[in-house]
C-alpha cells in the first residue's frame, strides 16, 4: 500500500501543536513495582479535579496536558520516574501525594519542584540531560525509549520512524542493504557477535521464494532486560528493523518471539504489529513496493535455550526447543526447512539508524571491530542501576564510576573498597576484576579473557559476594535450562553443580577443583550448542581470577565473603542483654530466650539470613 | 452439581481459533493453561487427539517449558526473582524463609491446603529493586527474609 | 578431479559421503556413537564421535559434512578426555548392575567403558532406580539404563510414524517416556520392538519368557512342542559365529538343540506359512472376483495389524482375515495335534520361536483364543533361543543337524521366504499365478530393499497391481494415498520392520544393513535348494486339509485358520463435564475423539448441558473414545451406544431414558 509518511507526520504534528505539556510516567516494571501506576492514576484524577471544566471539555482535542505510559528509561531504583515535556523535566521517586503539586506547579506554571529532581552531589538536575547517569551514556537505540509513546505509531513516524524502512523497500536493492549493514560493521547483539550484514547476505543468496525472519526477544539471561525495554519502549523500531531485514534477505514472513514473562512487551508488540498492519506498513506490498511482509508475535513458554537459533526455530514450530547440530544452518534450512534469519531485538532496533545515517556515520561510534553502541543491564552494588547504552569499547571504569556513580557498600553508600568483580554476560559470561577496569569492552577483548558481552548483563559484585557461590548460582541456572539433549551439557552441568555445592558446603578437596576444571573444559569443547559451550564460562573465569577463594573453601572450609551459609554459623555472645529484638526479627523463630537473659540460636533451624546480627544494638551476634 | 462445561467449551474454542494447527501447540497450551491454571493430563490427551498428534509429543512440550505446569497451583502465587541481581542481594535467604514459613518440603512448591504456590523466576527486570518478590502480580522490592514472612501473614489474613 | 581431505595425516578422497563419520568409518576407524544410525536423522546428542578439525576445533563427525582440504584428527588427547568424561558422566547416572543386565556383553556403554579404560567414575553417583515397565508381553523398559540417545524416539517416529516414545522434562531431569509417563500397555505402541534393536544399552529389551519354557520342559507331566519361524535360521548363527549359505544346516542344528533340551516335537512355522498362503491366495482370488474390500492387505505382521486397528479403522475390512503363520500353528497345534501326535490335550505345552516381539503380543490376542484359552503358551525370540542354547551348554557350531518332525516340519520354499519383506507376496503369486496356469517360481520384482515396491502383472486378462511395503511410516503413506485415491492396488503386503521378519526385534541385534541383506539372502538360497516351491504342493498341508479342514476357505478352514480384527483406541481419556449430585442420574458419555468432535459432538454437549436443560439429572462425561469413528458422533446413554447422533436425537434419547 502506498503510504504518505509525510502526511502522517504533518497530521500528527498539527494535532500536537496545541498540546502544551506532556507528562510521561514511566511504566517499566521497576517503576511499576515502585508504584508508578498509582502515580499515573492519581495524576489523571487530580488533573480532572483541578481543572474539571477545561479538561472534560477539551478531552478529545488539542490542549491541556497529555499523559502517556512509556517504557523503561533505565535509572530504575529512582522510580517512579516522570518526564515532563517539552520542558524536559525529570522527576524521580514520585509519590501519588506529589501529583497535585506537580500539576499545579510544574504543569500549570512551569515551576520546578526541586525536591523531586535528581540530586547529583549538591547539584540539582533538572532533566535527563543533566543527570550524569544519562549524560555519560551514548543513547541511540534507547534514545526514544521513555520519550515517545510506544502505543502510538503516528508518534513514532513523526519522530522519523519508518523512513529507513521505506528507503530500504523503495530505493535499495536487497544486496545494497546487506552491503550497507556489512559496511557498518554491525554485529549481532545476542551473544556470538556475528556480522549482521554477512548473516543476511547468506540468507539472501539462498534459492527459493519462501524465507523467514525471526526476531529473538526471548531474553533469558537472568540479569538482563534491555530487549524488554526496547520492545516495551520503542516496539516500532524493532518492526522497522525487521522490515529492512526481510527486504534484504527476501523473507516475506516473520516472527517476533517474546519471553512470556514480558507481558507488557507482548502487549505492546502485538499492538504495534496491528497498528503497522492497519496502516499498511506490514502486509502485502510494503510501502507500495512489490515486497510483502507478514509479521506474527509469538509468546515463548520459558526456555533459556531458545537463545540458540535452532532451538528457537523448533519452538516456533511448536516443538520442544532442543537444538540440532549445525550444519545445516538456519540460513540454509531453518523454520519449516526454509532459509531463515534470526536477529536479536537490539540488533534489529539498530538497523534503521544505519539505513538512515549511513554506514560510515555508524562506524564512527565504537571501535574498529565492534562498531556502534551496546546496551547493558547494570545492576548490583553501584549507586545507579538500570539500563545503559554506551559505545562499544567503553571501559568498565567509565561505566562503574561515571555512569553508575560508583561502587556502593551494602547500605548503599559510595565505597570503592567494596568492589570485588563485575560479572558480565550472565550465565554464559565471565568475571572482570579491578585489573580490567581499563579494558575496552568489545567482542574480541572480552573473548580473550574468557568472558563475553553475551546478552549484556553487568552485575557489580561486592566484597560480600562469594565468587564460588556466584558460579554455583549460574550453574544452577544453566543445568536447569539445559535442554537435556546432549550428554556433556545435561550430565556435565549437573555434576559441576554438585561439585560447586560440595565446595560451598565445605565438603570438597583439591581433587574436586582439578576435576571441576577438567569437566568444565570438556563441556565447553564438546557440547552440542551454545548454551552448553558457554555454561562453563562462569566456573572457569572465577577459577582463574578467584582461585584463592576456591582454595579457602576447599582447604580451610571457610567462605571469605561470608556468604556460603553452610560454612557460617551465627552465635549470640555474652554481650546479649536479652532485649529480644533478634528473636522478634528472626523470620524462622530460631532464636529463643527469656526476657533479660542471654538468648540462643537454634542452629538447625537458622537460615543464616543475618537479620539478628544487623538488628542487634549490642553487637552480641557474631558470625563465624 | 458441578459443571466443567464452560472450560471444556473454551478449550474447543481455543482449538478452533488455532485452526487445529499442530504447529500452534505452544499457544494452544498457553491458552488452555490460562483457562485451567494448569494443564490437566486428560485435557492434554484431548488436545493431542484433536490435533491428531502423538500424545507423547504434547507431553514432551508441556514438560519442556518452564511456563507450563502439570499440577494445580495454589490460590496465591508468590514469585521470587532469582535473577543475578536479586541473587547477589540474597534472594536465597528469602526463599528459605518462605519455605520454612509455609512448611514446604524439598521439591514441593504448593502448600497442602492449596493456598500458596511459590515459584522462582529468572529476572523480572526490576533489578534496581532487588531482591524482588511478586505476590499475586503485586511487585514488592527490597525484600528481606523478615519482610516476606510478614507479607505471607498479611496475605493469609486478607483471605 | 577428486576431492581430498586428511584424516590423522592420511590424505583421502571423498565423494558423496554425507558426513565425516561415514568417511572415518570407511577408513576402518571405529569412532564410537550411540545416537548415529544411518537410517535415522542426525541427532548429535551422544558427543562421542567428536573429532578435531584444524581451524575449527572440536566438532561432531556425524553432523559435519566433508569439505575440501579439511584436516581431521580422531584421537587426540583432548578427544580421548572428552570421550572418557562423557562415558563417566553417563555411568554416574546409570544403573551399574551390569552383571544382571540382559544386555551385558552386547551393551555399547559397557564396551565403550572397557575400550576407554575407565577404571573409576570420578563423578558423584546420582542414579535413582525406577521401577521397570513390564506391562506388555513384548518389551521391558528400564529407564535406569537409558542414555537418552533418542534412537528409540526417532525410530518410533521417523520410521514407524507412531511416536509412542518421546522426550519429557529437560535438563538433568530429561527422560524418555511414554505420554504422561503411562506404561507401554496403555500407549499406542504396536510392539514392533525396533526401539529395542536400536537401543545401545539395556533400556528397552524384548521381554523374555524362556524361563517358563524351561519350567515346562522339566515338568514330567508335560509334553512341549515347538515351532521355529523361517527368519530364525537366517540369524541365530550370528550369535555363535556360524555362517551358512542357505540356512538348512543351521535349521538342522536348531532342531538338534531343541530336541536335546527336551522338546517333544520340533516343527517349522514355514509349514503353516504354506497354509497361510493357500488360505490367503484363496481369499484374495475370492475378493478379486467380487471386487469387495480391495485392496487386500496381508495379516502376517501383528504390529502392522495393530497399526491399522489403531489408526485406520476404515481399512480393517481390507486386512486378510487369515491368521498369521504363528496363529495357524497355534490353532492346529492346540486343536488338531493332540489327536495326530497322540498327546493328551492337557499335557501339551505349545511354544513358538519367533524373530519378533509383536508375536508375543499376537499370541495373546483374545481373537486368537478359543473359549478364553490361548493357543500358544510361550513365544520366545531368536535371542531367547540362543540364550537357552548357551544356558544348556550346547556348542551350537558343533551340533549335528537333524530333521524336523512331521507333519508340521515339512515346507515348501514359499513358506521359507516368508521371512523376507516381499516373501509373502512372492509366495502368494506362486499360488495365484499357478491357478492361472503360470508356472513361474521366482518373482524378483517384489524382492529388494526399497520401502515401497510396486509391481504390475497380468493374471489372465486382468492386470494386478501389487505393493510391498516395510516400515510403518511407508505404510501410512500408502494408506493415505489409497484413501485419497492417488494409488490403486489389489494386493498390499506390509511388514512393520525394515526388511521384514529377518530384521525383527527378536533377532540378534544388528546395526549394519549388510547383516540384514545377508539374512535375506540365506532365505532366498534356502528356497532355491528346496524340492518344492509352491505352497499348494505341500503334501502334508494337503493332508491336513483333507483330514480336518475340507477346502481352502471352507467353513472349517475359517474356524481354524481365520480371525477377526477390531478398532482399538489409541489411548483413553475421560473428561468430567457435568457431575450430578443426585444418586439416581443418567450417565451420558459423549465421544470427543477427533472424528466425532469434527462431526459435531461439541454441539451435542452444548445442547444437552450448555443451557442446563436436564438440571441435576445427568452425569456427563466427554470420552476419547467410543470407537465408532466412522459412525460418529457417538453417544452412550446409560450403557447404550447411539451412532450418528445429533443434538436433537440425543435430547430425545435422554428424555426417553428419563421417563423410565
Amino acid at each position: 500500500m502506498m503510504i504518505e509518511l509525510e502526511k502522517i507526520i504533518e497530521d500528527f504534528l498539527s494535532s500536537r501543536e496545541n498540546i502544551k505539556k506532556r507528562v510521561i510516567v514511566c511504566a517499566g516494571t521497576g517503576c511499576v513495582a515502585n508504584g508508578s501506576l498509582k502515580v499515573f492514576n492519581t495524576l489523571i484524577d487530580v488533573s480532572k479535579e483541578l481543572g474539571i471544566d477545561a479538561h472534560i471539555e477539551l478531552k478529545k482535542e488539542n490542549s491541556g496536558s497529555f499523559f502517556s505510559k512509556s517504557g523503561c528509561q533505565g535509572f530504575c531504583q529512582n522510580g517512579p520516574l516522570i518526564n515532563i515535556l517539552p520542558a524536559g523535566i525529570l522527576y524521580t521517586k514520585v509519590k501519588p501525594e506529589d501529583a497535585k503539586e506537580i500539576l499545579e506547579k510544574t504543569v500549570k506554571d512551569d515551576e520546578l519542584i526541586e525536591r523531586l529532581c535528581y540530586h547529583s552531589g549538591n547539584t540539582i538536575c533538572k532533566g535527563q540531560e543533566e543527570i550524569p547517569f544519562y549524560q555519560k551514556q551514548h543513547r541511540i537505540v534507547l534514545k526514544q525509549c521513555g520519550i515517545i509513546d510506544p502505543e502510538n505509531i503516528r508518534e513514532y513516524i513523526a519522530n522519523g520512524g519508518y523512513l529507513a524502512a521505506r528507503k530500504a523497500c523503495m530505493q535499495m536493492t536487497d544486496k545494497e542493504i546487506c552491503d550497507v549493514v556489512l559496511e557498518s560493521g554491525l554485529r549481532g547483539r545476542g551473544g556470538a557477535g556475528f556480522l549482521t550484514g554477512r548473516k543476511w547476505d547468506i540468507t539472501r543468496k539462498q534459492e527459493g521464494t519462501k524465507k523467514y525472519m525471526i526476531c529473538n526477544g526471548d531474553e533469558g539471561d537472568p540479569g538482563a532486560f534491555m530487549d524488554r525495554s526496547v520492545m516495551e519502549g520503542n516496539p516500532h523500531s524493532v518492526i522497522e528493523g525487521l522490515i529492512i531485514a526481510a527486504k534484504a534477505t527476501g523473507a516475506d514472513e516473520g516472527y517476533i518471539y517474546i519471553r512470556t514473562e514480558y507481558s507488557l512487551a507482548v502487549e505492546r508488540m502485538n499492538r504495534a504489529v496491528k497498528d503497522a498492519t492497519d496502516i499498511g506498513i506490514l502486509g502485502d506490498n510494503v510501502f507500495g513496493s512489490n515486497h510483502n511482509f507478514k509479521l506474527h508475535v509469538m509468546e515463548g513458554a520459558g526456555a533459556f535455550v531458545c537463545g540458540e537459533e535452532t532451538a528457537l526455530i523448533a519452538s516456533v514450530e511448536g516443538k520442544r526447543a532442543m537444538p540440532s547440530p549445525k550444519p545445516p544452518f538456519p540460513a540454509q534450512s531453518g523454520l519449516w526447512g526454509k532459509p531463515t534469519t534470526i536477529n536479536n531485538v537490539e540488533t534489529l532496533a539498530t538497523v534503521p539508524l544505519i539505513i538512515n545515517y549511513g554506514a560510515l556515520k555508524f562506524r564512527k561510534i565504537g571501535t574498529e571491530n565492534s562498531t556502534g553502541t551496546k546496551t547493558f543491564a547494570l545492576t548490583g552494588n553501584v549507586a545507579n542501576t538500570g539500563l545503559i547504552e554506551v559505545p562499544m569499547g567503553t571501559t568498565l571504569r567509565h561505566i562503574i564510576f561515571d555512569i553508575a556513580g560508583g561502587v556502593t557498600d551494602d547500605e548503599g553508600k559510595i565505597n570503592e573498597d567494596n568492589f570485588k568483580a563485575v560479572q558480565i554476560g550472565g550465565p554464559s559470561g565471565g568475571c572482570l576484576t579491578k585489573e580490567h577496569f581499563d579494558l575496552s569492552l568489545e567482542f574480541e577483548s572480552l573473548k580473550k579473557i574468557g568472558a563475553m558481552i553475551g546478552s549484556g548483563g553487568l552485575v557489580v559484585m561486592s566484597k560480600h559476594n562469594c565468587m564460588v557461590n556466584v558460579s554455583k548460582f549460574f550453574m544452577q541456572f544453566t543445568q536447569n535450562e539445559s535442554c537435556g539433549k546432549c550428554v556433556l551439557c545435561r550430565e556435565g552441568n549437573k555434576q559441576m553443580l554438585l561439585m560447586l555445592t560440595d565446595i560451598t558446603n565445605g565438603k570438597a578437596n583439591e581433587k574436586t577443583l582439578a576435576l571441576l576444571e577438567q569437566l568444565a573444559k570438556a563441556v565447553m569443547a564438546g557440547s552440542l550448542c551454545g548454551l552448553g559451550k558457554t555454561a562453563p564460562n562462569p566456573v572457569l573465569s572465577t577459577l582463574k581470577y578467584f582461585r584463592d577463594e576456591y582454595n579457602a573453601h576447599v582447604k580451610e572450609k571457610r567462605c571469605p565473603a561470608g556468604e556460603c551459609v553452610n560454612l557460617l554459623s551465627y552465635t549470640i555472645t555474652d554481650k546479649c542483654v536479652g532485649c529480644g529484638v533478634c528473636a522478634l526479627k528472626c523470620p524462622v523463630k530460631a532464636i529463643t530466650g527469656q526476657k533479660g537473659k542471654k538468648h540462643t540460636i537454634d542452629t538447625p533451624e537458622c537460615i543464616k539470613c543475618g537479620v539478628c546480627m544487623t538488628s542487634c544494638k549490642f553487637s552480641a551476634v557474631e558470625r563465624g | 452439581m458441578t459443571s466443567n462445561y464452560s472450560k471444556f467449551e473454551a478449550v474447543c474454542c481455543i482449538l478452533e481459533e488455532n485452526n487445529f494447527d499442530k504447529s500452534k501447540l505452544i499457544p494452544i497450551l498457553q491458552s488452555v493453561q490460562e483457562e485451567y491454571r494448569y494443564l490437566p493430563a486428560e485435557i492434554m490427551s484431548f488436545i493431542s487427539s484433536s490435533l491428531d498428534m502423538s500424545p507423547a509429543i504434547v507431553y514432551g512440550v508441556a514438560t519442556f517449558y518452564s511456563h507450563f505446569t502439570l499440577n494445580p497451583k495454589g490460590e496465591n502465587i508468590i514469585k521470587v526473582c532469582n535473577g543475578t541481581a536479586c541473587h547477589v542481594k540474597k534472594s536465597a535467604a528469602i526463599i528459605d524463609a518462605m519455605r520454612k514459613k509455609l512448611g514446604l518440603k524439598e521439591n514441593e512448591n504448593t502448600t497442602k491446603d492449596m493456598l500458596f504456590t511459590i515459584e522462582t523466576v529468572a529476572c523480572l527486570g526490576a533489578c534496581g529493586l532487588a531482591p524482588v518478590v511478586v505476590i499475586n502480580e503485586n511487585v514488592h522490592g527490597q525484600m528481606t527474609a523478615e519482610k516476606i514472612v510478614k507479607l505471607i501473614d498479611e496475605t493469609m489474613g486478607a483471605k | 578431479m577428486g576431492k581430498y581431505l586428511t584424516i590423522n595425516g592420511k590424505k583421502l578422497e571423498f565423494r558423496d559421503e554425507r558426513n565425516l563419520l561415514e568417511i572415518i568409518r570407511k577408513e576402518h576407524i571405529d569412532l564410537p556413537t550411540f545416537c548415529y544410525h544411518s537410517e535415522l536423522s542426525i541427532h548429535g546428542s551422544c558427543r562421542l564421535c567428536m573429532v578435531e578439525i584444524a581451524g575449527r576445533g572440536v566438532m561432531s563427525a556425524c553432523s559435519t559434512p566433508p569439505e575440501l582440504d579439511m584436516e581431521i584428527k580422531t584421537n587426540t588427547e583432548q578427544l580421548i578426555e572428552i570421550r572418557k568424561i562423557t562415558i563417566e558422566l553417563l555411568l554416574a547416572n546409570h544403573d551399574r548392575e551390569c552383571t544382571m543386565c540382559a544386555k551385558s556383553e552386547s551393551c555399547k556403554l559397557q564396551s565403550l567403558a572397557r575400550r576407554l579404560g575407565i577404571e573409576e567414575v570420578r563423578f558423584k553417583n546420582i542414579f535413582h532406580k525406577e521401577s521397570k515397565d513390564i506391562s506388555t508381553y513384548a518389551l521391558v523398559r528400564d529407564n535406569g539404563k537409558c542414555v537418552l540417545c533418542g534412537d528409540c524416539v526417532r525410530f518410533c517416529d521417523e520410521i514407524q510414524s507412531i511416536g509412542a516414545l518421546g522426550f519429557a522434562g529437560r535438563g538433568w531431569r530429561a527422560k524418555i517416556c511414554l505420554s504422561f509417563e503411562r506404561n507401554l500397555e496403555s500407549s499406542e505402541c504396536v510392539y514392533c520392538g525396533q526401539c529395542s534393536r536400536v537401543c545401545p544399552t539395556g533400556a528397552i529389551l524384548p521381554k523374555t519368557e524362556f524361563r517358563g519354557v524351561w519350567k515346562a520342559l522339566s515338568d514330567k507331566k508335560k509334553k512341549v512342542i515347538v515351532a521355529i519361524a523361517p527368519a530364525v535360521r537366517a540369524a541365530i548363527g550370528e550369535v555363535f559365529g556360524v555362517t551358512e549359505e542357505n540356512g538348512t544346516e543351521i535349521a538342522g542344528k536348531i532342531v538338534t538343540a531343541l530336541r536335546s533340551m527336551g522338546f517333544a516335537k520340533v516343527f517349522d512355522i514355514s509349514f503353516t506359512a504354506d497354509m497361510t498362503i493357500i488360505e490367503e491366495a484363496n481369499e484374495f482370488l475370492e475378493r478379486l472376483g467380487k471386487g469387495d474390500d480391495m485392496p487386500m492387505f496381508t495379516s502376517c505382521c501383528p504390529a502392522w495389524v495393530r497399526f491399522v486397528e489403531q489408526y485406520y479403522p476404515d481399512f480393517i475390512k481390507n486386512i486378510s482375515t487369515c491368521r498369521s503363520p504363528q496363529g495357524m500353528y497355534g490353532s492346529i497345534a492346540r486343536r488338531i495335534m493332540p489327536e495326530v501326535l497322540g498327546i493328551p490335550k492337557e499335557e501339551l505345552v505349545i511354544v513358538s520361536v519367533m524373530p519378533c516381539t509383536a508375536k508375543k503380543y499376537e499370541a495373546r490376542r483374545s481373537e486368537l483364543a478359543k473359549d478364553g484359552v490361548i493357543d500358544i503358551d510361550y513365544v520366545i525370540t531368536t535371542q531367547e533361543l540362543a540364550l537357552m542354547i548357551e544356558e544348556a551348554g550346547l556348542r551350537f557350531g558343533n551340533l549335528e543337524a537333524s530333521a524336523f518332525d512331521m507333519p508340521l516340519g515339512f515346507k515348501t520354499g514359499g513358506g521359507i521366504i516368508f521371512g523376507n519383506s516381499g516373501g509373502v507376496t512372492e509366495a502368494v503369486l506362486r499360488n495365484v499365478m499357478n491357478t492361472n496356469g503360470d508356472e513361474s517360481e521366482e518373482f524378483n520384482f517384489v524382492r529388494g530393499e526399497n520401502g515401497v515396491r510396486e509391481a504390475k502383472l497380468k493374471v489372465g486378462t486382468r492386470e494386478l497391481k501389487l505393493a510391498v511395503v516395510h516400515g510403518l511410516k511407508n505404510a501410512r503413506k500408502v494408506l493415505r494415498d489409497i484413501r485419497a485415491d492417488k494409488k490403486r492396488y489389489d494386493f498390499v503386503e506390509v511388514m512393520a520392520c525394515p526388511g521384514g521378519c529377518i530384521g525383527g526385534a527378536g533377532q540378534p541385534v544388528y546395526s549394519d544393513l549388510a547383516v540384514r541383506k545377508k539374512r535375506s539372502k540365506v532365505l532366498y538360497e534356502n528356497d532355491k535348494i528346496m524340492e518344492l516351491h509352491k505352497p499348494q504342493d505341500n503334501p502334508y498341508v494337503q493332508k491336513i486339509y483333507k483330514d480336518y479342514l475340507e477346502n481352502p476357505g471352507s467353513k472349517k478352514a475359517h474356524e481354524y485358520l481365520h480371525t477377526t480384527f477390531k478398532y482399538r483406541k489409541r489411548f483413553k481419556a475421560t473428561l468430567e463435564i457435568f457431575k450430578s449430585h443426585l444418586e439416581k442420574s443418567i450417565n451420558i458419555n459423549v465421544c470427543v475423539g477427533n472424528n466425532c468432535l469434527r462431526k459435531g459432538s461439541k454441539e451435542i454437549l452444548k445442547h444437552i448441558i450448555g443451557d442446563n436443560k436436564f438440571k441435576d439429572n445427568v452425569n456427563v462425561q466427554a470420552l476419547i473414545c467410543l470407537e465408532k469413528c466412522s459412525n460418529g458422533p457417538a453417544v452412550k446413554i446409560n450403557g447404550k451406544t447411539f451412532e450418528h447422533c445429533t443434538p436433537g436425537s440425543v435430547e430425545n434419547a435422554i428424555k426417553e431414558e428419563l421417563k423410565k
